[in-house]
């Protein structure tokens, strides 16, 4: 039997034309929009991110105290405390974004009908982004909110050098609005490293290392040089430095060099995501 | 025709196959044999890291310098009676007492000043700003002391006039009874008298050496037949404490303090009084030391017999930091001994095989928790040595502790670590599902101790965090105890948990109870 006698099934990617099964972007993102709205977990883990993002920001707000005119405490990053909680739920979303698929075997499917190893992961990272800029938003919308109604109450008075938090004032713009891009960044990584690990457990306990062991890293080592470049390596330290609003003189990282640094992390884990994905079996 | 019946005796399923069972599993599977050792090896390279980033130097005092200081540089930290770390800094004036006696005294003044930043740094000319601002302290104190010998930590018992806490009898360095309060004047002065009876001292107040109220009965063990008895005066530094976000810092002065003491009395005068610093002077020597003017003595005095708190956090907790790392290893391996079981069906096999889940679920907490515990230990006992050893010899002062404290600490570590294996297993089980279950763990253990101890959360909610969610675990691993006689702020920044060791502990423990009474109570009702 020649090849040429072989039935070749006429579907709608033939009808498409080739630009299909090469991986056009369209198409891969309304599937895998399709396969994230259609589950009520990622729903559910967005609310709850939301919720925790904002619930500890006012917890923080309302417990932080400023007895007097210089008590130093940056009242904007404060007021933002909650990332470090939303994060995780975020981190959580994004590794079963993929090792959701691997455990169930799902990915086979994906894989099948989305050859293109970077159009497949180009188009989750996209699906991923919108929702959690979305939770993002509201996240610092309300941390800022609270922010400015319990802060005044706790002695973050113009008499002690504090004006009420706005989104006009620039620099708390720059905060709020770059808190929403580290919560994307995270997801990112969270993704990269989980196309790597493909586990969901072993890959959410990698990311959580990350992001937490740094800063008790941080907390302990003496060595100023140490302590700075612990500092600027740290995917959650050196990106939450996007909130720092005072102490700008001598950071051990601007708030834009900060973020570029989780830039890098996620960049780096998408990367090497995508070769593996290229190289290994699913 | 009859029914078939296997010729098999019947399986037994009793909790010991269960266990087997369990077993079995967990050392067939790669990954977590893997991961327990993952564990203790984490514990031991985070512990290294930090130790790796800990650099204490000294400034040479000839060429101005920095270097890491060797060894025998960095002075021991003494140790009381009973293993703690103490200062023990003081200016003594004393003689011998063979056998039993008493010594008696009425102190008529007590008054400090602060001395600016004199003696504190490498310039050696001590401007003495002896600046007129008052520099007495709540726990400035002078009065009679029995002490073993002249060396620091060794045994003594003393009665006290305070700066702020009234009379009070001290001993061995924890011990505090509090006597009579109010200040000390010329005009209300206060006798004091301390009895020595073989190894128990007595101490007595008065406010007319008439009347005599007895402060306390302190048994020093192994007090030797001759001890020094006399007059001593010590103020500690006056030192404020600060935390801020992500951080703490402290900054103080020496004090000297001048007491003044007539009608002394010994029972035993023999070779005549001699005054001597005990311990390192703190702020230039020459201003310390004692007059005698018929029955008056005057001394002048600088530092603490206290137990030191200064090693908080400093101490063998210090090298078991990698506890953090090693738990989350721990979540992943023991939401992943039950999770593992759904995603592959393997539960239903196992459920058939003993279908009461309970005793399940218990015989998995039991192998996660058992491995998760000798894992831990073994790491433990690598880390203590291995990050001391770096620690001491990148320059940084260790701080001892009795060895009961030391070993608390290591096996504290480990049952951490064994409790948290078993929350992740109840946790996994409830939630049946692997990233949300690790999440949980690690948010719920970790999250906490970085909110408070690196002060991102001011220290009244730091300390609720402490106390309500399974961190406040963490307390096993607290070296130094906070003390009401040293001058410190025991917060969660400063190494101080608001919950005692074990009952920190017990904290954990009753998340974990919990978690696996909610597993077993959904086990039941929900199919496998």
């Amino acid at each position: 039997m020649s090849a040429a006698t072989v039935a070749t099934p006429r579907g709608r990617a033939d009808r498409l034309g080739p630009a299909a099964r090469a991986g056009r972007l369209g198409p891969a993102v309304r599937a895998e929009w399709t396969k994230l709205r259609t589950v009520a977990g990622p729903a559910w883990l967005l609310l709850t991110a939301a919720a925790l993002t904002v619930g500890l920001s006012a917890l923080a707000a309302g417990a932080v105290r400023c007895p007097d005119v210089g008590c130093g405490i940056d009242a904007t990053k404060t007021a933002l405390t909650g990332f470090q909680l939303g994060q995780a739920v975020i981190a959580v979303l994004a590794v079963l974004v993929v090792a959701g698929e691997y455990s169930t075997g799902m990915m086979r499917t994906t894989l099948t009908a989305m050859p293109g190893r970077a159009t497949m992961l180009a188009a989750k990272a996209a699906v991923l982004a919108v929702p959690v800029l979305t939770v993002g938003a509201v996240g610092a919308l309300g941390s800022v909110l609270f922010g400015r109604l319990l802060l005044p109450g706790r002695g973050f008075t113009p008499a002690h050098g504090y004006r009420p938090l706005s989104l006009v004032d620039g620099m708390t713009l720059r905060a709020a609005g770059g808190s929403v891009l580290y919560l994307a960044l995270i997801a990112m990584l969270s993704l990269g490293l989980a196309v790597l690990i493909r586990d969901s457990a072993v890959a959410i306990g990698v990311v959580l290392g990350l992001l937490y062991l740094f800063p008790i890293l941080t907390t302990l080592v003496t060595s100023p040089s140490w302590k700075r470049h612990v500092q600027q390596i740290s995917p959650s330290g050196a990106g939450l430095a996007i909130q720092n609003t005072t102490n700008l003189n001598n950071p051990p990282l601007g708030p834009w060099a900060g973020l570029g640094v989780l830039t890098l992390w996620a960049a780096g884990a998408l990367l090497l995501g995508w070769l593996v994905l290229r190289l290994r079996d699913a | 025709m009859n029914a078939y019946e296997s010729a098999l005796p019947d399986g037994r399923d009793g909790f010991g196959q269960l266990l087997r069972a369990e077993w079995t599993k967990f050392r067939t599977v790669r990954g977590w044999v893997i991961g327990a050792g993952l564990c203790g090896v984490l514990l031991v390279l985070f512990g290294l890291l930090v130790a790796a980033g800990t650099h204490t130097s000294v400034k040479d005092s000839a060429s101005g310098a920095e270097h890491t200081p060797s060894q025998n540089e960095i002075p021991p930290v003494p140790r009381g009676p009973g293993g703690e770390a103490v200062t023990d800094n003081f200016y003594f004036v004393h003689q011998s007492l063979a056998g039993n006696g008493t010594v008696t005294a009425r102190v008529t003044s007590l008054t400090a000043v602060g001395l600016g930043q004199v003696g504190m740094g490498g310039d050696g000319n001590g401007a003495a700003d002896s600046s007129s601002e008052d520099g007495l302290q709540p726990w400035t104190k002078a009065g009679l002391i029995v002490k073993a010998n002249t060396t620091q930590g060794s045994a003594y018992a003393a009665a006290m006039v305070t700066g702020g806490h009234g009379v009070r009898m001290q001993y061995n360095y924890t011990g505090d009874i509090a006597g009579p309060a109010g200040a000390v004047s010329s005009s209300s002065p206060r006798w004091l008298r301390l009895t020595r009876t073989g190894d128990t001292v007595t101490g007595y107040s008065s406010t007319d050496g008439n009347t005599w109220t007895t402060l306390g009965t302190v048994r020093l063990a192994g007090l030797p037949s001759t001890v020094q008895v006399g007059l001593f005066v010590a103020s500690p530094g006056a030192q404020q404490f600060d935390e801020h976000f992500g951080g703490t810092g402290s900054s103080g002065y020496p004090t000297l303090a001048t007491a003044v003491f007539d009608n002394v009395g010994s029972s035993t005068v023999d070779s005549g009084w001699q005054g001597r610093t005990v311990g390192d002077a703190q702020g230039p020597a020459e201003m310390t030391g004692y007059t005698q003017s018929g029955g008056t003595f005057t001394l002048k005095g600088s530092g603490d017999i206290a137990p030191s708190v200064d090693g908080a956090g400093q101490g063998i907790e210090r090298t078991l930091i990698g506890a953090f790392a090693a738990l989350t290893v721990v979540a992943v391996f023991g939401v992943l001994f039950i999770t593992s079981e759904y995603r592959r069906g393997l539960i239903r096999t196992t459920f058939t095989a003993s279908p009461r889940r309970g005793r399940v679920l218990a015989a998995k907490s039991v192998v996660v928790g058992a491995v998760t515990f000798v894992a831990g230990l073994v790491g433990a006992a690598i880390a203590v040595p291995l990050t001391s050893w770096l620690l001491r010899h990148n320059g940084n002062r260790t701080w001892p502790a009795p060895w009961p404290t030391d070993l608390r600490i290591i096996a504290g570590t480990a049952a951490l670590l064994a409790v948290a294996a078993v929350l992740a297993v109840g946790i996994g089980a409830i939630l049946r599902r692997s990233a949300g279950a690790v999440t949980a763990v690690v948010v719920l253990m970790v999250l906490p101790y970085i909110l408070s101890v690196s002060a991102v959360l001011p220290a009244a909610p730091a300390e609720w965090m402490l106390r309500l969610t399974p961190a406040a675990a963490f307390a096993v691993q607290q070296s130094v105890q906070a003390y009401a006689q040293v001058n410190q702020r025991y917060t969660p920044p400063f190494g101080f948990y608001p919950l005692a060791p074990w009952a920190g502990f017990a904290v954990l423990c009753a998340w974990a109870a919990l978690a696996l009474g909610v597993a077993m109570y959904r086990l039941n009702r929900r199919d496998a």
